[in-house]
């Protein structure tokens, strides 16, 4: 972007557009605790903080990598595979409007960031229980330039795809399948859990994970609804079908389990919210609400089948990204070139109708993005595997990442626990009993 | 009749009672308990307070069996529980003197041994 256009467009930053943006991007990055909380719900309580943590290092890590390179590779300038080093260490990041939109360029920054941080995040539950921590940091901080900000260009910064005029509204393509393939790529490198397989490794508290996925739902009103860059038809489009598609994804799911178990169960209805939220991701702006609608009825359906054919492979894709993000962000996509309308979005029809091109845009980023994504992530892997172990060894694999990485526990009593050194007196080495 | 006790690691526990169901023992109780029998202490520190942790977390069996049973008990709980590191646990086993079935009131060697 050259000088010009910006001094040009000086005054053209909207109060509300802006207003809202910033509570967008604050709704956006809550999405990664509310992750955490989700993933940590799905894991056996020794792992409690050791998954919720590599959540909170995602926002840690991408944060960085997006200001210094991320932001610049995915937003700098039309190149068709990778942007530019213009905003490197965020230079000329300041109060003018972005191009195309009506929010200063700042906000634009901060609201990809969060996008950057919960798929860094997102990856994290295809090995969790498993992986080190420190394997974890430097892989977060390649992933989220070598995979991100690239899909991220492609879809929404000017690249190929968004060029050629494949739609993704808010992120099926880097978001969702970006997560979601790439999950795929690090089960298969990291490898399957020591007891995968063998015994009965379950959820610990599901509470945190209906919570964490009630928390996702409302973050994403900022995903989606901020994804419009404005307080205009697009971002309101995508907020009302924010909550259609997964309340439909709901019900679907609910009529699945009756099916297949007679029973509704909690878990799969915090899965069910999940997938509802990722299969109006690419397509909330860009189809009405009754079409959104049968989005959640349809797209649930693919979604539950790996979920429930995934587990009886050896393939240890531990929460399951692939089939809540993968699927349905691919689902999500395709959606958009059957049912796209162009009464609803101002920009283009699908098939339905009668513009057959569109699904031909949409076909290309859904197979392009999950290509790319699965490919990188594997190599990518690979490589830091040559450097330095990427798994915990089986012993504390055994007793659990929780004490091995950050030596605390989740649910500590304190019983038989010995002060160190106390502030001002003597040691106390008896073990102190605290049942209470 | 012997009251066997055996205390092992959490993620033994289950090697445990795979050991067991193939020795054909299969009345058992589980509880988890906290213990200490030797091993290093972890240190764990939450904000400032850093706090060496005495007891560990442990599995405690209990597996009342008649005379036959005793030794493929034992042999069974050594077998899944053993990793070699300090920490393993110990076994104990005592002498029972009664035991009664609440179902039908069958007492002692009639009420360990497992319905067919």
């Amino acid at each position: 972007m050259s000088l010009l256009p910006i001094a040009a467009s000086a005054t053209g930053v909207d109060s509300g557009d802006t207003a809202w943006m910033l509570v967008a991007t604050a709704l956006v990055l809550m999405m990664t605790p509310a992750l955490g909380l989700f993933y940590a719900g799905l894991v056996r309580s020794k792992n409690t903080l050791n998954t919720f943590m590599m959540c909170i290092a995602a926002i840690a890590i991408a944060m960085v990598t997006w200001a210094l390179v991320g932001y610049s590779l995915a937003f700098d300038g039309t190149g068709s595979l990778i942007g530019g080093l213009g905003y490197v260490g965020l230079h000329g990041v300041d109060f003018l409007p972005r191009e195309g939109t009506t929010i200063p360029h700042l906000v634009f920054m901060a609201f990809q960031a969060t996008f950057c941080i919960i798929t860094t995040a997102l990856v994290s539950g295809a090995v969790v229980e498993r992986m080190r921590f420190g394997a974890f940091l430097i892989f977060a901080a390649l992933w989220s330039v070598l995979v991100y900000a690239v899909l991220a260009h492609w879809a929404f910064g000017g690249g190929w795809l968004a060029n050629g005029g494949t739609l993704d509204f808010a992120g099926g393509i880097p978001v969702e399948m970006g997560s979601g393939f790439s999950a795929l790529a690090a089960a298969l490198v990291v490898g399957s859990r020591k007891d995968y397989g063998r015994l009965a490794l379950l959820p610990h508290n599901a509470v945190y994970v209906l919570l964490g996925a009630g928390m996702l739902w409302f973050g994403w009103f900022g995903f989606n609804g901020g994804s419009g860059f404005s307080t205009g038809g697009p971002s309101v489009l995508a907020f009302t079908n924010t909550l259609l598609t997964p309340a439909c994804a709901l019900l679907t799911w609910f009529v699945l389990d009756l099916i297949r178990g007679r029973k509704v169960t909690a878990i799969g209805a915090a899965t069910a919210i999940i997938v509802g939220c990722v299969l109006i991701t690419p397509a909330g702006g860009f189809i009405s609400p009754g079409w959104a609608m049968a989005l959640g009825f349809l797209g649930a359906l693919p979604c539950y089948a790996v979920i429930v054919w995934r587990p009886r492979t050896r393939v240890d894709e531990t929460l399951d990204v692939l089939a809540a993000h993968g699927i349905a962000g691919f689902t999500g996509i395709l959606f958009i070139g059957f049912f796209a309308s162009v009464a609803w979005n101002g920009v283009s029809d699908g098939l339905f109708y009668g513009n057959a091109a569109q699904l031909w845009d949409q076909a290309l980023g859904a197979l392009a993005g999950p290509a790319y994504a699965f490919g990188m992530t594997f190599v990518l892997l690979k490589l830091i595997g040559l450097f330095t172990p990427l798994r915990a060894s089986e012993h504390e694999e055994a007793l659990g990442l929780d004490t091995t990485y950050h030596g605390e526990e989740a649910y500590v009593t304190g019983e038989g626990a010995i002060l160190v050194a106390p502030p001002d007196g003597d040691e106390v080495e008896i073990p102190v009993a605290s049942v209470n | 009749m012997k009251m066997v006790v055996g205390i092992v690691r959490p993620e033994k526990a289950n090697d445990v009672l795979e050991a067991l169901y193939r020795a054909d023992v299969r009345g058992v109780s589980l509880s988890r308990v906290q213990g200490h029998g030797g091993e290093l202490e972890r240190v764990e520190t939450y904000r400032g307070t850093t706090v060496k942790m005495g007891l560990s977390e442990k599995v405690r069996f209990e597996i009342a069996v008649s005379d036959d049973f005793v030794q493929a008990t034992v042999d069974a709980l050594c077998e899944g529980a053993r990793t070699g590191e300090v920490g393993d646990g110990k076994i104990f086993v005592l002498d029972l003197d009664r035991a009664v079935r609440i179902r039908t009131g069958e007492t002692d060697h009639g009420a360990v041994t497992p319905v067919d």
